[in-house]
Formats: structure tokens, sequence, C-alpha cells
């Protein structure tokens, strides 16, 4: 007993320190936060690492091998392929690669200018019913996009309501607006503007009106005004909206596919083709890897530039 | 001046309000005007009639779709649920090391394309796991993507949790287990509940990673509705799509009034700001 006792006895020799509370300090001690980070984070790296590390991994393996005869893939390490890489970006789908980025682009812009004055008049203007106006936001955000998308086929189409209308009003009822890049960029930005919507709201609550009214005060006008004190108030939510609009819209695959045609293929809609009829994985693995790294890389200088703070 | 200039503003930004709100429930209401349509194509409204209706009731591969997205809808918000809600405590409570690599792999699935997940997925399960592919595959992939959307609503709600809170628990004698289920759990609720709704409404849309990750007899209903777009718009389809609003619709209303209900307990669970 007398060999257990000294390794017992410094605790009660230290004076114990009047302001610190020893029981939570002695539990940290017991189970460090980084144990317990770590436990509580095992579900989610064990579901990580399998169905997103491990299939971005084979996605880039395949991207580096060649079709087979019998299975979708062949593969070796000694003789890697490149040539699904030249494959993507050659004359032929280099123009659907940079078709998507700009339609996206455009779509997310016209999203901003849709989105921005609704967001700031529900947020100043909207009263006692601005819950009501943001849950009539919400609705299309919650409601599926497949079916909001399939919407806009029966107007477009050409015996749509839309053709119809215009018919109506005298201005020739055979126009054509499905397979038009103006039908794709309406659906995206139809499809995406709640996500605009939303985080400017956010951001548009949390001003200052005050603000806008001393700087009219203060002798400057609307335009100056608008850029020197409304846009860097809601430039966190505009930054979180650009992005939340533009990611899903270059790679989406519904709306291409529903309102478009082959001049307006996307990339997503490539892609997919590649693992369905076409059945050229590598071609389509190359396409992935090459779509997903321009959006990381393009996502990280975007912060950089804005600001990663302006999330 | 500036009297002018704020009684004019907000007549523009109204007639602006309308039109956007007109823009975003056009297309929903010509669709549900439509699913009522006696005609079977056009663009005239011939006469009101609910037989698309009573034939989407005899439809056996639409309700067995719409089974199977249940069931899919269901079990991927409970997994993933559990699985964001940790992540998110030990995100948002821990200091440790790794804690950017986890926010690295969350922040991936989130900016991930649909299209670069289902195809991912599927050589995943088809040439590494050697999975045959159906419900089964179809839920581990909605799980998958569901995570991130938990994660991220549930750290909106944590990020103001207030720590002193806590530390008072502990003052008066909680264990960090009591103070955990007594005081970080109740505060965390509303959020927990908003991510477990946003999971849902979106396993219950998706219609690109089931495309890629579903097999023979695991079609869901929007993967259902997608193949049977091939035929042109239909007033069926305009029925099942109504169906489908209508559904979405009531679960919102659902989960609103249990929002409501907390809200009068002091706390509000659709966080607008968790959103963004």
């Amino acid at each position: 007993l007398s060999v257990v006792a000294p390794p017992e006895s410094p605790p009660p020799a230290a004076p114990p320190d009047p302001g610190a509370r020893p029981e939570p300090a002695r539990r940290r001690r017991i189970m460090p936060e980084w144990l317990k980070g770590n436990i509580l984070l095992l579900p989610t790296s064990i579901w990580f690492i399998f169905l997103l590390v491990i299939p971005l991994l084979i996605i880039i393996q395949y991207s580096l091998g060649k079709r087979g005869v019998i299975d979708p893939i062949r593969f070796s390490w000694s003789k890697l392929q490149f040539h699904n890489y030249k494959d993507a970006l050659d004359p032929d789908r280099l123009p659907i690669f940079i078709r998507s980025i700009e339609y996206a682009g455009i779509a997310t812009i016209v999203c901003a200018l849709l989105g921005f004055p609704l967001a700031y008049w529900i947020a100043r203007f909207g009263g006692r019913l601005r819950n009501v106006y943001l849950v009539l936001v919400v609705i299309p955000f919650l409601t599926s996009y497949l079916i909001r998308i399939y919407a806009w086929q029966a107007i477009l189409q050409r015996t749509g309501l839309l053709n119809r209308f215009l018919g109506d009003i005298g201005l020739g009822r055979d126009h054509v607006f499905l397979n038009h890049p103006f039908a794709v960029i309406l659906g995206l930005t139809y499809g995406f503007l709640p996500f605009m919507i939303l985080p400017l709201y956010a951001s548009i609550e949390r001003m200052d009106f005050s603000l806008v009214e001393a700087s009219y005060d203060l002798g400057h006008g609307k335009v100056s005004t608008f850029f020197r004190v409304i846009l860097p108030t809601v430039s966190p939510g505009l930054v979180a909206g650009v992005l939340l609009v533009f990611i899903p819209a270059v790679g989406d695959f519904v709306t291409p596919e529903l309102l478009g045609g082959v001049r307006t293929e996307m990339i997503g809609s490539t892609i997919a083709d590649q693992f369905g009829g076409s059945q050229n994985w590598p071609l389509g693995s190359a396409m992935s890897v090459l779509l997903m790294v321009f959006i990381l890389v393009g996502v990280f200088f975007y912060l950089r530039r804005v600001g990663e703070e302006a999330l | 001046v500036s009297t002018k200039k704020s009684t004019l503003r907000p007549r523009y930004l109204k007639l602006h309000a309308a039109l956007v709100f007109a823009f975003l429930f056009l297309p929903i209401v010509v669709l549900v005007v439509f699913s009522f349509n006696q005609a079977k194509s056009g663009t005239d409204f011939t006469g009101f009639s609910t037989k698309w209706y009573s034939a989407l009731f005899h439809n056996h591969d639409a309700l067995h779709a719409f089974r199977n997205t249940l069931k899919v809808a269901i079990t991927a918000t409970i997994f993933a649920t559990i699985i964001g809600t940790l992540a998110s405590f030990a995100l948002t409570r821990f200091r440790f090391r790794g804690r950017t690599g986890y926010s690295t792999l969350i922040f991936v699935s989130l900016v991930m394309p649909e299209v670069v997940m289902g195809v991912s997925l599927l050589a995943f399960y088809v040439e590494f796991a050697h999975m045959k592919l159906g419900l089964t595959t179809v839920i581990l992939s909605h799980i998958t993507f569901c995570i991130a959307f938990v994660v991220v609503v549930v750290n909106a709600r944590l990020a103001s949790f207030d720590n002193r809170l806590l530390e008072a628990a502990a003052d008066l004698g909680a264990t960090p287990l009591q103070g955990f289920l007594r005081v970080v759990l109740p505060l965390a609720a509303p959020g927990i509940a908003a991510g477990a709704m946003l999971a849902f409404t979106i396993s219950l849309d998706d219609v690109v990673i089931t495309f890629f990750t579903s097999g023979a007899g695991s079609n869901t209903l929007p993967l259902y509705i997608f193949g049977q777009l091939k035929f042109g718009v239909s007033p069926s389809i305009n029925a099942l799509s109504t169906f489908v609003l209508a559904f979405s619709l009531i679960m919102l209303a659902i989960g609103g009034l249990f929002s409501a209900r907390a809200a009068k307990r002091g706390v509000t669970a659709i966080d607008v700001n968790a959103l963004s």
C-alpha cells in the first residue's frame, strides 16, 4: 500500500487554485476535446470516406483508363491514359463546357438582378406580411425542381401557352422556344432563383436602413448610395447567393434535358450520356474530374477575391 | 429630396416584387390548373375533370414509385440527421486538429455537382463494392448528399450557442452528459428539426443521383415522372406532379406547425439565416 501511496499524494499537496473549477478540468483530461470531436465525427468520416472520397478516387482512376470491350473500363498503372482529357477538351466538346459556364453565369446574373430588389423590398417594406412573402419564396424552393421545370415545358412548347398568348395578341403563334438557349437559361434562372433571394434577404434584413437615409442626407445619389452603402452591407448574402445558384446551375442535368436540345447541351447531360447511352465511362470520368476541378478552383479563387469572411 | 425618393422607390419595388412572384408561381399554377383539364392535350381548358387523379390511384407503377420514395426519404432523413447532428456538435463545440479536414469534406459534398456525385457513386457500387443497384444503393446515396445539409443547418443553430449556459449547468452540478442532454440538445432541437426537414424534402425531390444509383424495381416518384416526360406534356403527369406538390406542401405545413409551436416556447426552427 505504501508503494501506491506516493503517486496519490501530489494532488492534495498542490495548493488548490481558488479561481479554478477543478471538476470540468479533470473531466477534460479524461476525455480530451480532440478525442470527443473525432468520436462524434466517426460516422461522418466513415460515411464520407466510403461514399465520397473513394468514389471520387475511382472516377479519377477511370479518367486515366480506357474503354474496355466487356467491362466498362480498363485501367493499368503502367499505361495511364491521358487521351480522355484531350477528348474532353477537343473542339467538339470544349464548347459544351464553355456553354455551361455561360448559361450558368447569365442565369446567376439574372437571378441577382431579379432577386435583389425583391429581397430588399421584403426586408424593408414587407412589414407585417414579411414572413408570408418569405414563405412564398420558400414554397417553390421546396417543391420539386423537376416538376417546376416540366411546367415550363408546357408553357414553352410549340402548342404551349406562351405561343397561344402571343397569337392572341397578334404576334404570331409559331415561335420556337424550346431547344433554344433562351429556354435553358430561363429554366436555370427559374429553378435557382430562391437560392439567390434567401441569402440576400438574410443579409439585407440585418442592414441598418438609417445608413441609407444618412447617405441621401449627405448628398449621395441613388447610384452612389447603392454601391457605397447597400452593396457592401449585403455582399455576404450576394456571395452566398452567387455560389448557391452558379454551382448547381453549371452542372445541371434536368433543365438542359427537358428544355434544351442538341444545340444547347450542357456538361451535366454530356457526362450523364457517357455513363448511359454512349457507355464511355473513361471520357465521362475525365469530364467529371474537369468539372469538379473547375468548381473547386473557381470557388477557391472567388472566395479569396471577395473575401472568405464575407460568408 | 429624401422623402420623394423613399416614396417612389417602394412603388417600383412593389411592382417588381409582384412580377417576380408571378414568375415564381405561374408555372406551378398552370400545372395545377391543367391537371384538372378534361382534354388529353392542348392548351384549351375544355372542362373540369378529376379523371386523371382517379387514374393515378390505379397506376401501379406510380404507386410503387411513391412507396419507394417514402421509404428512401424517411430512412435517409433518419440516418443523415443523426450523422449530421453528431458532426455538427463536434465541429461547433470542440476545437481540435483535423476540423478543417472534416469541414472540407462536407464542403466538397455540398459543391459537388449532382451528376458527378451520381456517376461516382454508380462506379463505386458497380465496380468497387460489387453491389446490385436497388433501393439500398439509392438510400446510401441519399444519406450521402443529405448529411452536409443537416450539418449546415444545425451549425447555424449552434453557432449562436452561449457557452456560459453549459458552464452554469456545470456549476449547478450537472455532469457533461446531463449538460449535453438537458442544455445543448433542447436548444439545438429546432435546428435539428429544420435540418431533418430539409434533408427530407431534398431526398423526396432528387432525380439526378437516384437516376444513376437505382436499379430494377427501385424507381422513385421523381424518377418515374422523369421517365414519363419522354412522352411529352400530358394531363396525367400534371396530376401526378400536382399530387407531389401537394404532398411537399403538406409536409411543409406540418413542419411549419411544429416550428410555430416551438416558437411559442421561445425558439425558432425555420431560420432563414441557416440557409445562407
